[in-house]
């Protein structure tokens, strides 16, 4: 075994090791050594921007002036030049097949409306399900177990359950021995561009093996809102004469909806920067790209930042409404408190 | 107790730290490391080890080898990062040339012994390392394969009574002989992760030069020949014509072909009975036949002829494609490995080993294990027109559209109008 490269890194090392605390803890006494110095009247003003001084410095170093230096290089060409809106032009060129407008129908329409539906639909009714159920954490442990599993992993397998042989020979898929079992010709999920080129199917299959994997995530906070609601309620309204169905529709329903909201706009945010599934399983072949794909192609495959630069600002923008959504659903169940 | 075990923890890791230190400073003081990167990895990086052996052996430099099948994006990234490894080899020169194109890599010219280059490689090789054209050396090739091999099971021929077609008449009357007795002539496989679609781009590439010719070739290469052109259209078209409508010529059809992966091609043809009489591959291929069934012989159970002549008046074409290696770093211990892999005793340590035919003049005929391998490098050798695989040389976008669009052209032919058109398009932009 050769540790002389370890050798190397010995100082880097020490000096992340003492270092970054050693610094730390220099700024926290020295800015309250001064806070200590200022009239008492002040005091207030200043010392909480100590504190949250280098949460700030992280964000706009990590994250702000990235994403500035990221909208600049979307307006300049790969030499620097300011060429204006004409990388947004190539994405948004040739409609309905051209520029992006494939990753971007299969992002905000397939992956945003499937992805979120079948995920929050899941791990609804499993929540409410299992909280029926002696084995309730057995099961649950079951359900949450892919999530343990990293998104390549998940990809490679579900491969395997899509695997393709042509009618009559043995289907080694499991979907496929599915679906032969019912004496249906084999399907090529991740390939079949059903119906008609418009590429539903196989989006489908990608959303599929993505579900699977985030499924337990979902229902495990379902489930924890669920278990919050207090029971005198649901017995109040079985006493009324209400069927489960009715207490469900208008009581443990309405009671969770802010958890519900809050899932379902994190699952838009998930299904909006969907990259590893489409990358293990079909590359964004078959008419199955998708934004975050089509950025990491046009930086790494055709060496154009300013192009990749472009599509990260249009999944920025698509993202904001989102958030802002979020911010105001999260405010208004403040308010409601 | 609880503190005495935290001492003794310690002083086992001075210890080791101290061993380290000595060990590190015994086995690679003078001589160094070099750090290098490319896309093998199992049976191939076994060989490619092999091949170093003797080199770290010889002088005492260590070489670092790392693996990636995305070698592209961990290029890219290390080299904008200003960490590039000290060499790189790339299964086609293009990103090498990028790299080359944005004064990443080393000119080669005083780095290895360029008398010695010069003997041992014919010509079209070495104006293949100068991509820019300036005089400087900035790749080299180790390995080469030729493509367009048309593989086959000696024993279903025979079975069969079909012969080896001479003519390319003669390949599309066995194909509808084969096709008449209901089973399909062709096994075509097309998915290769990131890179699907590259396999019919070797039929593509295969059809063009042979039927349209070298220039057309190279200015097809060169960004100047438009997709839409007549040439280019009809070499699409007699693609098409070996899938057959609805892709009836090959087995299981377009979903097959898109669905499996191109190390799975052979084994349909090795089944009983076989689905499929002939398929289209370079000659690394076989590694993947005795792989996926150790039993098969060369000769006996697999063999190939060359891709029929489609215009008699280019006779003996062929396309060729090699592993060619870049120096980013310019140190003493990459300047040595780089020689070595010139040498035609490194070369050979693979060569033997299969799978790989070596670009230069000194290595025996004699080192290939089988007759196949002879063989091919007896092709490469006397090749008449030898040209570069096309899609290996051309920018990495016009590279993934031209795979895509044979992936898209698989899918319905009948889109192939709007299919070239599109092509046209990324051809305008893709080349500045």
């Amino acid at each position: 075994m050769d540790f002389s490269v370890l050798l190397t890194d010995i100082p880097t090392l020490l000096v992340v090791v003492l270092g970054v605390p050693a610094v730390l803890a220099a700024y926290i006494v020295g800015g309250e050594f001064l806070v200590r110095r200022l009239p008492d009247a002040n005091r207030p003003q200043v010392r909480p921007w100590i504190w949250v001084g280098p949460a700030i410095f992280l964000v706009a170093a990590i994250l702000l002036i990235p994403a500035i230096s990221t909208a600049v290089q979307s307006v300049q060409d790969n030499q620097g030049n300011f060429v204006g809106l004409s990388n947004y032009a190539t994405q948004f060129s040739d409609f309905p097949n051209g520029g992006a407008w494939v990753a971007i129908r299969n992002n905000i329409i397939i992956w945003l409306i499937f992805y979120t539906l079948f995920t929050l639909a899941f791990g609804l009714v499993l929540a409410v399900l299992f909280d029926r159920v002696q084995y309730e954490t057995v099961v649950k442990s079951l359900i949450f177990m892919p999530m343990a599993i990293s998104s390549v992993a998940l990809g490679v397998i579900w491969k395997f359950m899509y695997w393709y042989q042509p009618a009559g020979s043995d289907q080694t898929g499991t979907m496929n021995a599915i679906v032969t079992f019912f004496r249906h010709d084999p399907v090529a999920w991740l390939q079949d561009q059903w119906p008609n080129g418009i590429a539903v199917l196989n989006n489908l299959a990608l959303i599929g093996a993505a579900t699977w994997g985030i499924t337990g995530f979902s229902m495990v906070i379902l489930s924890a809102a669920l278990k919050g609601i207090p029971g005198e309620l649901l017995e109040a309204a079985r006493v009324d004469g209400a069927g489960e169905l009715t207490v469900f529709r208008r009581v443990i329903f309405p009671l969770m909806m802010p958890t519900i909201v809050v899932v379902g706009t994190t699952l838009v945010i998930f299904a909006l920067k969907a990259f590893d599934v489409v990358y293990v399983m079909t590359n964004g072949n078959y008419n199955t790209d998708v934004l975050a794909f089509r950025m990491y192609n046009l930086l790494y495959l055709s060496h154009n930042p300013a192009g990749a630069s472009a599509v990260a600002i249009i999944l920025l923008v698509a993202v904001i409404p989102v958030l802002v959504f979020n911010l105001r659903q999260f405010r208004a169940v403040e308010a409601r408190r | 107790m609880h503190s005495s075990s935290l001492v003794r923890a310690l002083v086992v890791a001075v210890a080791a730290v101290l061993t380290a230190v000595a060990c590190g400073t015994s086995s690679t003081a003078n001589a160094g490391t070099v750090h290098v990167i490319a896309v093998w990895s199992g049976a191939e990086q076994a060989s490619f080890m092999a091949v170093l052996k003797p080199f770290e052996d010889q002088t005492g430099i260590k070489v670092q080898y790392e693996a990636s099948r995305d070698e592209d994006a961990i290029l890219t990234t290390r080299v904008g990062a200003g960490n590039p490894p000290d060499l790189a080899a790339a299964p086609g020169p293009q990103l090498l040339t990028s790299f080359a194109k944005q004064g990443k890599v080393v000119a080669l010219n005083s780095a290895i012994d360029m008398n010695a280059y010069q003997a041992n490689y014919s010509k079209s090789w070495i104006d293949l390392g100068e991509p820019l054209k300036d005089g400087k050396l900035y790749q080299i090739y180790s390995w080469a394969a030729v493509k367009g091999l048309i593989w086959y099971n000696p024993k279903n021929f025979q079975a069969k009574g079909y012969n080896v077609p001479k003519s390319w008449d003669d390949l599309m009357a066995l194909q509808s002989q084969i096709k008449g007795t209901g089973t399909t002539p062709w096994c075509v496989a097309l998915e290769s992760g990131s890179a699907s679609g590259w396999p019919a781009s070797d039929w593509l590439k295969e059809i063009v030069l042979s039927q349209s010719g070298p220039d057309v070739y190279d200015k097809w290469v060169a960004g100047t020949q438009k997709w839409t052109s007549p040439e280019i259209k009809q070499a699409y078209t007699t693609w098409g014509q070996i899938l057959g409508t609805n892709d009836g010529n090959v087995y299981g059809g377009k979903q097959f072909m898109l669905a499996t992966n191109f190390g799975d091609v052979g084994t349909p043809m090795f089944a009983s009975p076989p689905k499929c009489y002939m398929l289209n591959q370079a000659s690394f291929i076989t590694s993947f036949f005795t792989k996926a069934n150790p039993a098969l012989q060369p000769s006996t159970d697999f063999n190939f002829f060359p891709l029929p002549d489609i215009n008699s008046q280019y006779a003996g074409a062929h396309v060729v494609a090699g592993d060619a290696f870049s120096m980013f770093k310019d140190t003493p211990q990459a300047r040595k490995l780089m020689q070595y892999l010139t040498t035609a005793a490194a070369q050979t340590i693979w060569v033997k080993r299969g799978g790989k035919i070596s670009p230069n003049k000194q290595t025996s005929l004699d080192a290939y294990p089988d007759v196949l391998s002879k063989e091919t490098a007896a092709i490469l050798v006397n090749t008449n027109i030898g040209r570069y695989d096309a899609t290996d040389n051309m920018p990495a976008d016009m590279k993934a559209a031209a795979w895509k669009s044979l992936l898209d052209f698989v899918s319905n032919q009948n889109n192939l109008d709007s299919i070239l058109a599109n092509l046209d398009k990324i051809q305008a932009t893709a080349y500045k």
